[in-house]
């Protein structure tokens, strides 16, 4: 059993506050995600949890101990590294199996184990190379075997597929999906790219300048986002946000309109609208679709650039206060530029932040 | 167009080599006047400095010098007091020096920096400004060793060992080869549950060769070439080394010829290591793929 509990935790270089005070959950099993931009701390955390990095404020238990001071080779956590850090003087196998020698297992028992996680990451061939001799995605496959081989309770992910080129990203991906499911242990996974949080995810955890900006499952997180970054951070492309001004308010519901928009009743979910105030309204692209002229509550612009990819097609319209608006179409949907177009939304699935 | 650069490049490649000739040439010919000169009497010798026959084995060439310098010194054995002072703190010094360098770069601990500095200084300080007070300190230390415990380290081969295990140089080019190794590889091998001494073993010292090579070679040539400091502790011939040695051969009038057969014999083990540091230094690249 290996929960992992955060409380209060803080990081300082000297006078950099790189760690804010961070409380995080993890439960026993969970697949936990740690996102947020470049240099927000996430690498930093997750080296405190692994014990390469002193804990300046606040208590790090995992699976029920207090690990603070504990070195890294007591907390029972196996760490990939975004370089590999596969040792270049040893074969495969001798990497693979460096936990188990340094832990004085005999041959026979290394021998069993390294050729169990050679057949989970189906990398039997290549046990007998050196690390110069493999690809990218091969030396990837080497780090994460040297991680399961010891069979931790506790895996933690520092952007480990970063390195690899988009279709491979994509293959690890799924393949580290299957490994949790299939090792049932607690993993904790660094990115800064969104789609590896919210497919991999049970939980996501938002960060931003070393602060927590929210912790739920990705669906939460997309549906639901606890203020504009996190709007903003989940789902591509990213959420609109467009300056409107309150006409007037009603409880949990608000009109509000701009040069653009025509007014239009919204669900308020950050904050409380009061009439005459101004608010930011939250569209993703994938919601706005054009309308005819008729209909109320409509965005209006003129087409700038459309971008098909396939499976939709990417329209940047310029709206007609001269803000810029992406739109994520069906994908026959076929514009010229310059046309004036229409986009009505579903009011219910905007998100109005009037903080 | 192809023909072109292919004469380019085996234009730019003479050149090259024509170049590196020249720089053998510099390097070798001394020796060879050394080697040369040790085979004749000190008579021709002389005459044949003032032309290209310095280099040549022309006229009456023989070993006399070779033996005549036997009976003058106990050459075998300077030689022997030599290898084995040099070869005993090379050893220790790559050990201990790497330990320190290891301890400095990988290891958090207070005062590190500063200390770290302080050895650093130590570099700009010339050994003659130290040798006296070193002296006083050897003259007075207690040895526990075969004939149980006695004062004093002069006249032993620890005395010319001990102080020059631990040197700055050493430390300084094990901490700037440690820095630049990936630090994850060390990150990586103490999440594995490595201990600081298995990481020292297992991760540092096997991705080491180059540095332990280049570090070999100057302690070697520093220990091999020491005179001053043997000349203040060792008045014993049982313990001196091959450059002390070289008095033997400079008493009244010197004997050139007998001069070039002793420095042709004591160049033996430092051309020999070279060649062997050589070829573990290559074979440590290409085994390791870390370049140095
Ligand atoms: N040794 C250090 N001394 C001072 N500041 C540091 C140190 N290490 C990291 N930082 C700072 O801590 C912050 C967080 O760094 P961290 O590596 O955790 O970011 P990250 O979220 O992993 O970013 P990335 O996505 O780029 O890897 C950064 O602003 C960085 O400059
Ligand atoms: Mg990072």
């Amino acid at each position: 059993m290996a929960a992992i509990t955060l409380t209060g935790l803080k990081k300082s270089y000297g006078n950099a506050h790189v760690i804010k005070g961070v409380d995080i959950a993890i439960e026993d099993g969970e697949f936990c995600v740690f996102v947020g931009p470049s240099g927000c701390g996430k690498s930093t955390l997750l080296r405190m949890i692994a014990g390469l990095e002193d804990i300046t404020d606040g208590t790090l238990d995992i699976g029920g101990r207090v690990v603070n001071d504990l070195p890294p080779k007591d907390r029972g956590v196996a760490m990939v590294f975004q370089s590999y850090a596969i040792f270049p003087h040893m074969t495969v196998r001798e990497n693979v199996a460096f936990g188990l020698t340094i832990a004085g297992d005999d041959k026979a028992t290394k021998d069993a184990k390294v050729a169990e996680a050679a057949r989970i990451l189906q990398m039997e061939h290549l046990l007998d190379r050196r690390p110069s001799q493999l690809s990218g995605g091969q030396r990837q496959r080497v780090a994460i075997g040297r991680a399961i081989v010891r069979k931790p309770q506790v895996f933690l992910f520092d952007e480990p597929l970063s390195n690899l080129d988009a279709a491979l990203r994509m293959d690890m991906r799924m393949e580290i999906g299957k490994l949790h499911k299939a090792l049932g242990a607690t993993m904790v996974y660094v990115t800064h790219d969104q789609v590896e949080a919210m497919t991999l995810a049970d939980k996501i955890v938002v960060l931003k300048d070393g602060l927590v900006q929210q912790i739920g499952s990705p669906m939460d997180l997309y549906h639901n986002p606890a203020n504009e970054f996190v709007a903003g951070f989940l789902g591509a492309p990213s959420m609109n946000f467009l300056e409107v001004e309150v006409v007037s308010a009603n409880g949990d519901k608000a009109v509000v309109r701009n040069a653009a928009l025509d007014p239009v009743e919204v669900p308020v979910r950050v904050g409380s609208a009061q009439p005459g105030q101004r608010a930011r309204l939250g569209i993703r692209p994938q919601y706005l679709a054009p309308t005819p002229d008729t209909e109320p509550g409509q965005l209006h612009g003129t087409v700038m650039l459309t971008e098909r990819l396939g499976s939709e097609t990417v329209v940047e319209v310029q709206l007609r206060d001269k803000t810029p608006l992406i739109a994520a179409l069906t994908r026959d949907a076929v514009f010229a530029l310059g046309t004036p177009v229409n986009l009505g939304f579903d009011p219910a699935m905007t998100h109005l932040f009037a903080d | 167009m192809a023909t072109i650069s292919a004469d380019n490049h085996g234009l730019r490649l003479a050149t090259r080599y024509a170049v590196l000739v020249l720089i053998a040439i510099v390097f070798i010919f001394p020796l060879v006047f050394m080697l040369m000169s040790s085979l004749k009497p000190d008579q021709q010798l002389l005459q044949d400095t003032a032309s290209l026959r310095a280099f040549l084995p022309v006229g009456d060439v023989s070993l006399r010098n070779y033996t005549a310098a036997f009976d003058r010194a106990p050459v075998a054995l300077f030689i022997f007091n030599s290898v084995l002072v040099t070869g005993v703190t090379v050893v220790l010094s790559l050990l201990v020096c790497s330990m320190a360098a290891f301890a400095f770069v990988f290891i958090g601990w207070k005062g590190r920096d500063f200390l770290l500095t302080v050895i650093l200084a130590t570099l700009i300080v010339p050994f003659e400004t130290i040798a006296i007070p070193l002296l006083l300190i050897a003259s007075k230390l207690p040895w526990i060793g075969m004939d149980g415990l006695t004062w004093g380290w002069l006249n032993s081969y620890h005395v010319q060992i001990v102080p020059f295990i631990a040197d700055g140089l050493t430390i300084f080019l094990f901490v700037q080869y440690f820095k630049d190794l990936p630090g994850e590889l060390i990150e990586a091998a103490r999440v594995e549950g490595a201990t600081w001494p298995q990481i020292y073993r297992r991760i540092v010292m096997p991705l080491a060769g180059p540095v332990l090579a280049t570090a070999a070679i100057l302690k070697f040539l520093a220990m091999y070439n020491q005179y001053l400091w043997p000349l203040m502790v060792v008045q014993q011939e049982g313990y001196r080394p091959v450059m002390v040695g070289l008095q033997y051969f400079f008493q009244q009038n010197v004997a050139w010829g007998e001069v070039m057969a002793y420095l042709s014999m004591i160049t033996v083990p430092v051309l020999a290591f070279y060649l062997y540091l050589q070829r573990a230094f290559i074979a440590s690249i290409a085994s390791t793929g870390v370049k140095g």
